[in-house]
């Protein structure tokens, strides 16, 4: 069946693996830096460079520095890291289980269900009964719920027989954010006053309020999704060539779309819950690289990861220090960038997608 | 081991799409699904690869493949649809890898683009392709499926719908000559057919549907008969031999 000899060179144009790969290292490197980057610029003059130097020569770090850069720089670093990498993943997530590069958390509702989520649990969660006191875990939990909750609504809404209506999923997650943004708006009313300052702090989106009681949290549940995200890299995959071809290659479609949906809102959902609303991340990063090294799961979901961290990160910079010693809330910034792209993104395709 | 389709009953809502059919593929052997628009063929095809929710059974190599999980489905047989839509930018090379199962080695992306006669695409993007070249991409992936499958679980099988439709006359028969050396190398090929003469050509065994039912199935001498194709299809049409021995299909003009 095959005339070409088995020893003949192998022709690969048209893989983009090894670019993809390259990307992936280029990245590593780009976000140590950037780290660095952010751990070094704020606000306050500190200087990491002193600090460090402090520190190799076994001297004590002054308070204001150990304050500055332990208390309050590194564990926001780390959150700006942590939700950077989890938002462009849903983002990738999403826009492989929708089959549709318009697919983002902050645009079609999944953020909204999660900050509804929160709202709900600041507002009401003390007057739930002692049993379904979760402390600490509640506001999180509670924001999963929501996101999960949208995703899953929004899945059914949009997708019949295996196939996602573009105009039906932008549609219907339009009019579950402006349900989830109502039901939060009316809970503003019930709010007390320090209910109402947790609770507009979710619409912005901001990293100000990153502490390593939150991180510590936050961050294994984001690493574990982070790993589920690559597991699902082949199921994806196939799935890009429709539920029915993606079924015939062997994929365990319904297993790889339930996975899918609970990685997402777990990502979402805890990523809203410890920074609020950030939006366009997910769509801006993932679209990005496929121009780059193509669209195969397998190499699209590490590099958003890595991009999405660099990404918040710097952007998480600029809002610190643009207007300083004020700050902008990063949501801001985010929506300043991301919305110009995502119609740039709506202009090259209207001649593709059927919308 | 074979493909069998036992008394299986399809309906879409309160219409019976597949009344009572019973079928058989065997390895080694291309069997043609033939019949009218709306006979059924493709619901019969969706059936056998487990698609569509039917009453009866289905067994693939001895197996019903209600039990069978998706993997091991997909370690005996490879399926292309009519058209495949795609949802990303990939290119040609990254939609054949698909197809690649394990690690198997990246050579046979290029035996089977080779076979497909798109040697030198493997940079292009997909979406950029004609329909045919998309076909016969696709061709190329499931080709590539099949080969790289691990386990033994019996013959291979390729499940094909309409595969020559949006092809020109050279390409359609570089893909039945495929189709038929898959079936010399031990392996079975059911495909969904319009066109009479291919099927008369390179089919050795055919399946007659008409409204849902199996006419007959037997080898094409015995199937592709006018008495039987002038009722299914509802037209006049006059089979003689075609010069290589098997029946040749001639629509009559006068008969509409």
């Amino acid at each position: 069946m095959a005339v070409i000899s088995p020893d003949a060179p192998l022709i690969s144009a048209g893989d983009r693996a090894p670019r993809a790969r390259s990307l992936t290292l280029g990245l590593c490197l780009t976000l140590l830096i950037t780290s660095v980057f952010g751990l070094a610029v704020g606000a306050s003059d500190t200087s990491l460079w002193h600090a460090l130097l402090d520190l190799a020569a076994g001297r004590e770090l002054s308070l204001r520095d150990e304050i500055v850069l332990w208390h309050i720089r590194l564990p926001r670093l780390l959150t700006g890291l942590l939700v950077g990498a989890a938002l462009a993943t849903s983002g990738a997530l999403l826009q492989g289980l929708f089959r549709n590069p318009l697919a983002d958390p902050g645009i079609i509702g999944v953020s909204a269900g999660a900050s509804l989520g929160a709202a709900s649990a600041i507002v009401f969660g003390a007057s739930l009964p002692m049993a379904l006191q979760l402390g600490f875990w509640l506001v999180p939990m509670a924001a999963f719920t929501g996101a999960w909750g949208a995703t899953l609504l929004l899945y059914r809404i949009a997708t019949r027989d295996g196939r996602t209506s573009v105009a039906t999923m932008l549609l219907a997650g339009i009019a579950l954010s402006a349900l989830a943004m109502a039901f939060t708006g009316l809970l503003t009313f019930l709010a007390d006053d320090a209910q109402l300052r947790d609770i507009s702090f979710w619409n912005l989106g901001s990293l100000s309020g990153a502490n390593w009681a939150k991180l510590s949290l936050a961050a294994p549940l984001i690493l574990l999704c982070l790993g589920l995200a690559r597991i699902l890299a082949n199921g994806l995959n196939g799935l890009a060539l429709g539920e029915a071809a993606a079924r015939h290659m062997g994929v365990p479609v319904q297993t790889v779309k339930r996975l899918t949906i609970l990685c997402v809102a777990a990502a979402t959902g805890l990523s809203v819950a410890i920074s609020g609303g950030i939006s366009f991340v997910g769509i801006v990063v993932p679209h990005l690289l496929r121009l780059i090294a193509g669209p195969d799961h397998r190499y699209l979901l590490i590099n958003s990861a890595l991009l999405g961290a660099i990404v918040l990160v710097i952007a998480d910079v600029i809002s610190r220090v643009i207007i300083a010693p004020s700050e902008l809330p990063i949501g801001i910034l985010t929506a300043i960038l991301g919305g110009p792209f995502f119609l740039w993104i709506l202009l090259r395709q209207r001649g593709i997608v059927d919308l | 081991m074979s493909l069998t389709a036992d008394q299986i009953n399809v309906f879409a809502g309160k219409t019976q799409l597949l009344q009572e059919l019973s079928f058989k593929a065997i390895p080694g052997q291309l069997t043609a699904i033939v019949g009218p628009s709306g006979a059924g063929k493709s619901t019969l095809l969706k059936a056998l690869c487990g698609d569509i929710a039917y009453h009866g059974s289905v067994h693939l190599n001895g197996r019903d493949i209600s039990t069978e999980d998706a993997a091991t489905l997909a370690e005996q047989r490879a399926v292309l649809a009519q058209a495949t839509p795609l949802a990303f930018p990939f290119t040609v090379w990254e939609i054949v890898r698909l197809g690649l199962r394990g690690d198997a080695s990246p050579t046979l992306i290029n035996q089977a683009l080779h076979s497909v006669d798109m040697d030198g695409f493997s940079g292009h993007f997909y979406q950029s392709l004609s329909g045919g070249e998309q076909q016969r991409v696709q061709l190329a992936r499931v080709l590539c499926q099949s080969w790289s499958a691990t386990r033994d679980l019996g013959p291979r099988w390729l499940l094909l719908d309409e595969p020559v439709s949006s092809l020109d006359i050279g390409q359609q028969l570089r893909v039945m000559h495929i189709a038929r050396q898959f079936t010399e190398t031990g392996g079975g090929v059911v495909a969904v057919m319009h066109d009479l003469n291919l099927t008369a050509m390179f089919a050795d065994s055919v399946a007659l549907i008409a409204n849902g039912r199996l006419v007959a199935q037997g080898t094409p001498q015995d199937t592709l008969t006018s008495e039987a194709l002038s009722a299914i299809y509802g037209c006049n049409l006059q089979v003689g031999a075609a010069p290589t021995n098997g029946p040749f299909v001639m629509p009559q003009m006068a008969s509409l």
